[in-house]
C-alpha cells in the first residue's frame, strides 16, 4: 500500500490488517509512555486545506507516537492563502522531503491529483464530498471492539449522504468487510446513481431502526436547508433525527455513531448523544490508534 | 498564383482523381492531367474533402494569449484540415461589438491559416441582461452571422426569444450553449453513477434538454434559426430530432470528444477530461453517434477550448473547462463514424464541411453537388490518409495549450495537406 486515498481501494485483506495493527497500536494508549520509535526520523506532513482540528490533532498525535517528525502546513498561515497552487505547494514539500503528506482538501478528487505529483505517500484525511477514509476505518474499529465483528452487522447511516465523505467511506468499506449498509436520507439528500451503491435504501427511519445494530447519524449542515435540500430545521429533526423515543427502537445492543462535530438538536438529541449506546468519545480515541497503523503500514517502519 | 496539379485524390472516396487547383477555383479535373505548370501533390490512397469548418472554435485573442492566439489556434485549424473556423465570443473583452469582431476578423485574415468568422456575443458582456449591438456585428467588416454567448447559457426565457427574433433581419442564427443555469450551480461533471461515487456535484443531462426543448418551442413560434452547440445527451438527439418533425428550424452540432469519451474518465481526477457540457455515459455516446449519422445532429464542431496548464494542473473543481479539439477532430470522426460504418466519406464533408458552412451562412459554393470538389469548386480542401494512424503527443500540437484528451491516444489517419482557396497551409503533414 503506497496511498491511502479512498476506501474503494481497500481489499478484505488490507483492511482487516489495519484494523489488526491498530489493536496493537491501541494497546500503546494505556501506557504511561505512549510513544513507539517506528517512524523516528521520518517526516509526515499535515496539510490541511480546511479547518478540522479534530482530524488534524488526531492525525499529529498518531505521527508523533511513531516518533516521526510533524509538520503543520495549514491553509491559513501559509503561501496558500497567498494563492499557491497545490501543484507549486506539493512540490515544496516534496523538496522539503516529507515522507507523507496527510491531505484534508475541500475539493473532491485532491488527494489523487498530489498522489500524482508528489513522491511520498498521501493519506486522504478527507476530500470535499468524496470520501474520507481514515473514518470510515475508525468507525470499523469502533464497532468490531464494541459488537466483536463487523460481518453481518445492520448499519444504518442517516442523514446528508449527498454531501458526505464519511457515507461514502463507510458503504464501500463496511461492504468490503461484510456488513449490510441501510442509507436512510431524504431523497434530496441522497445522489442519483445511489442506487448502485452495495446499500439499501429507506426514507423511513422508524422501520428500519429495530434492525440495526448499528446507527450512525451524519452532520447535517442548516446550510443545505437554504438550498431547498429540505423544509426547516424542524421537519428534519423530525423525520430524520435521534431522539430518545427513536433509540429506544433499538436492539438493546445496538449503537450510536456520529464521525463529529454533532450538531445537537438536529441530527441528534443531546441525551442520545450521551447515552451509554453513543460510541462519539471512543471513536475519537480509535481514531489515533487507527492513524498510527496507517501510517506505520504506508511508510513501513523503515526507511526504503 | 502558382497551380498546383493534386494527382490521385479520391474526392469523397470516390475513384482517384486529378485535380488541377488555379486561382482558388478546381480549374480541370480527370486523369492523367499535365502536371506542365503546376506543383504536384501525390495523393494517391489519400482522401479529397472539402475543406472543414469549425462553427466552435475559441482562440482565447484577446485577451488570453497565453492559452491561444488567432495565429496559433488556425495554425492548429489548418494541420487539423480545417479552412474555415468560426471564433467564439468569449473573449477579454468579450466579441460584443463591431470593434472586437473586426479584430480578430483581421488577425486571421492577416495570419492567413484558414477563414476566421467571429461569432458575436447575445448579450453584453455574455451578462444575459440585454442584447449586444447585433446589428452593427452583421454589418462590420466581419460580417457576423454567428451570435453566441458559449460559456454562458442565454437563461432569460424572454431575452432569448428576442435574441432569435431580432437575427431575422440579417439572417443571422443564435448557437446556444444549453445549461440551465440553476441546476447546474457548482456541477463538476455528468450527474450520475460516475459522480455519485466521485462525490462530484452532477451536472444533469435535464438541464441540457429543458433550454434545448424551451429555445426549439421558442424558434418554432416565432420561426427563427435556433443552433444548438455540443448537444451531449441521448435526450437531447431526441428532443431536436421531435423539433426537427416540426418543420422548425432547428440545426445542432456534436464534439469529437462527446462523440468518444465518457464519463467515468473523471475517475483519475484529472482536469484534462473536464469539460462542460461533461463527458456522459456510454449510452449518450451512442446515441450522438446516431444522431449525427441520421443527420439529427447536422454537424460536428469542435469547441476547441485550449487552457494554460496552470488552469488545468489543479484539483478538478477549480479547474477550467475545455479541451483541444482541433487538430483530432478528423481522426476521432473516422474513429467513430467512419470505422463503424455510420458514416461515409461524403458523409464526413456533409457532417464537417457542407452542414457547418451553410448554419454559419457562408455556404460552400459547390455545396449542391455535395462538396464533391468537381471543376469549379472552391479550391478550399484537405487531402486526408484514411491508412495512416498516429499517436496524440500534448507537446506536439500546433496549440499554445496542451489540454488534449486523446493525449497518448492511437487514432487513425492524418491530414496531408490543406488548400484554402488554391494556396497550400499544410503540405506533408506541416505548415505550407
Amino acid at each position: 500500500m503506497k496511498h491511502l486515498l479512498s476506501a474503494e481501494d481497500l481489499g478484505r485483506d488490507e483492511a482487516i490488517a489495519i484494523l489488526d495493527t491498530a489493536e496493537q497500536m491501541s494497546l500503546l494508549g494505556d501506557r504511561s509512555v505512549k510513544k513507539l520509535p517506528t517512524l523516528r526520523g521520518r517526516t509526515v506532513v499535515n496539510l490541511f486545506y480546511e479547518d478540522s482540528t479534530r482530524t488534524r490533532t488526531s492525525f499529529e498525535l498518531a505521527a508523533k507516537r511513531l516518533s516521526a517528525d510533524v509538520v503543520n502546513f495549514s491553509a491559513r498561515g501559509s503561501s496558500v492563502s497567498k494563492g499557491e497552487s497545490l501543484k507549486d505547494t506539493a512540490l515544496t514539500l516534496e523538496a522539503m522531503g516529507s515522507d507523507a503528506v496527510v491531505i484534508r482538501h475541500p475539493a473532491s478528487g485532491a488527494p489523487h491529483r498530489l498522489s500524482s505529483w508528489i513522491r511520498g505517500s498521501v493519506v486522504n484525511a478527507g476530500d470535499g464530498t468524496h470520501e474520507h477514509p481514515t473514518q470510515a476505518l475508525l468507525d470499523a474499529f469502533t464497532m468490531r471492539r464494541r459488537l466483536g465483528r463487523v460481518n453481518d452487522l445492520s448499519v444504518t447511516i442517516v442523514g446528508d449522504v449527498l454531501h458526505s465523505r464519511v457515507a461514502r467511506s463507510n458503504v464501500r468499506l463496511l461492504h468490503t468487510l461484510g456488513a449490510g449498509v441501510t442509507l436512510v436520507a431524504p431523497p434530496t439528500l441522497l445522489p442519483v446513481g445511489v442506487e448502485t451503491w452495495p446499500a439499501e435504501i429507506s426514507y423511513d427511519l422508524d422501520a428500519v431502526l429495530p434492525k440495526s445494530d448499528v446507527v450512525m447519524m451524519l452532520r447535517v449542515q442548516a446550510e443545505r436547508m437554504n438550498a431547498a435540500f429540505f423544509p426547516t430545521e424542524r421537519e428534519y429533526s423530525r423525520r430524520y433525527g435521534l431522539d430518545a423515543d427513536r433509540m429506544a427502537m433499538l436492539p438493546d445492543h445496538a449503537l450510536v455513531m456520529h464521525p463529529g462535530p454533532m450538531v445537537r438538536g438536529m441530527e441528534i438529541a443531546s441525551e442520545v448523544a450521551d447515552s451509554v449506546r453513543s460510541t462519539v468519545v471512543e471513536q475519537v480515541a480509535n481514531g489515533v490508534s487507527v492513524r498510527m497503523a496507517v501510517l506505520y503500514l504506508l511508510l513501513g517502519g523503515s526507511p526504503e | 498564383m502558382t497551380d498546383w496539379l493534386i494527382k490521385g485524390a479520391a474526392p469523397l472516396g470516390g475513384a482517384p482523381t486529378d485535380l488541377r487547383l488555379r486561382d482558388g477555383r478546381v480549374a480541370e479535373a480527370g486523369t492523367n492531367l499535365s502536371a506542365a505548370g503546376a506543383q504536384v501533390v501525390d495523393a494517391a490512397g489519400l482522401i479529397a474533402l472539402p475543406g472543414l469548418v469549425d462553427l466552435h472554435t475559441h482562440l482565447r485573442e484577446p485577451g488570453r494569449e497565453d492559452a491561444e492566439t488567432v495565429a496559433s489556434g488556425t495554425r492548429a485549424a489548418a494541420l487539423g484540415g480545417f479552412t474555415t473556423v468560426y471564433a467564439m465570443a468569449n473573449t477579454s473583452p468579450v466579441a460584443d461589438t463591431a470593434g472586437v469582431v473586426e479584430q480578430v476578423w483581421r488577425l486571421g485574415r492577416d495570419a492567413g491559416h484558414c477563414d476566421v468568422r467571429p461569432v458575436g456575443a447575445v448579450t453584453v458582456g455574455l451578462a444575459g441582461l440585454r442584447l449586444a449591438e447585433l446589428g452593427a456585428m452583421a454589418s462590420s467588416a466581419a460580417a457576423v452571422r454567428v451570435f453566441s454567448d458559449d460559456g454562458h447559457c442565454v437563461a432569460d426565457p424572454l431575452l432569448m426569444r428576442r435574441a432569435l427574433e431580432y437575427v431575422k433581419a440579417f439572417d443571422g442564427v443564435i448557437a446556444q450553449h444549453a445549461e440551465e443555469p440553476r441546476l447546474t450551480e457548482d456541477a463538476q461533471m455528468n450527474e450520475g453513477v460516475v459522480s455519485a461515487r466521485l462525490g462530484l456535484p452532477g451536472w444533469p443531462a435535464a438541464a441540457e434538454e429543458a433550454i434545448i426543448a424551451r429555445d426549439a418551442l421558442l424558434a418554432g413560434h416565432v420561426g427563427s434559426r435556433l443552433h444548438v452547440c455540443h448537444v451531449s445527451t441521448a435526450g437531447s438527439v431526441e428532443i431536436i430530432r421531435w423539433a426537427k418533425s416540426k418543420g422548425w428550424r432547428v440545426t445542432a452540432e456534436v464534439t469529437p470528444h462527446h462523440l468518444l469519451l465518457t464519463d467515468d474518465l473523471a475517475t483519475s481526477y484529472d482536469p484534462v477530461f473536464k469539460v462542460n457540457p461533461p463527458l456522459r455515459t456510454a449510452a449518450d455516446v451512442e446515441a450522438l453517434r446516431a444522431g449525427l449519422a441520421d443527420g439529427t445532429i447536422d454537424c460536428v464542431a469542435t469547441d476547441h477550448a485550449p487552457h494554460a496548464s496552470q488552469d488545468k494542473e489543479t484539483e478538478w473543481a477549480v479547474a477550467r473547462p475545455g479541451m483541444l479539439g482541433l487538430q483530432t477532430a478528423l481522426s476521432v470522426v473516422t474513429e467513430t463514424m467512419v470505422a463503424t460504418g455510420r458514416l461515409d466519406w461524403a458523409g464526413v464533408a456533409d457532417r464537417m464541411a457542407l452542414a457547418p458552412a451553410r448554419i454559419g451562412g457562408h455556404p460552400v459554393p459547390d455545396a449542391a453537388r455535395g462538396g464533391s470538389l468537381a471543376v469549379d469548386a472552391s479550391a478550399s480542401m484537405t487531402l486526408f490518409d484514411p491508412a495512416a494512424r498516429w499517436k496524440v503527443d500534448p507537446y506536439a500540437l500546433a496549440s499554445r495549450s496542451r489540454n488534449t484528451p486523446f493525449a497518448g491516444r492511437d487514432l487513425p489517419g492524418r491530414v496531408v495537406a490543406t488548400f484554402l482557396r488554391g494556396r497550400p497551409t499544410v503540405l506533408d503533414g506541416k505548415l505550407a
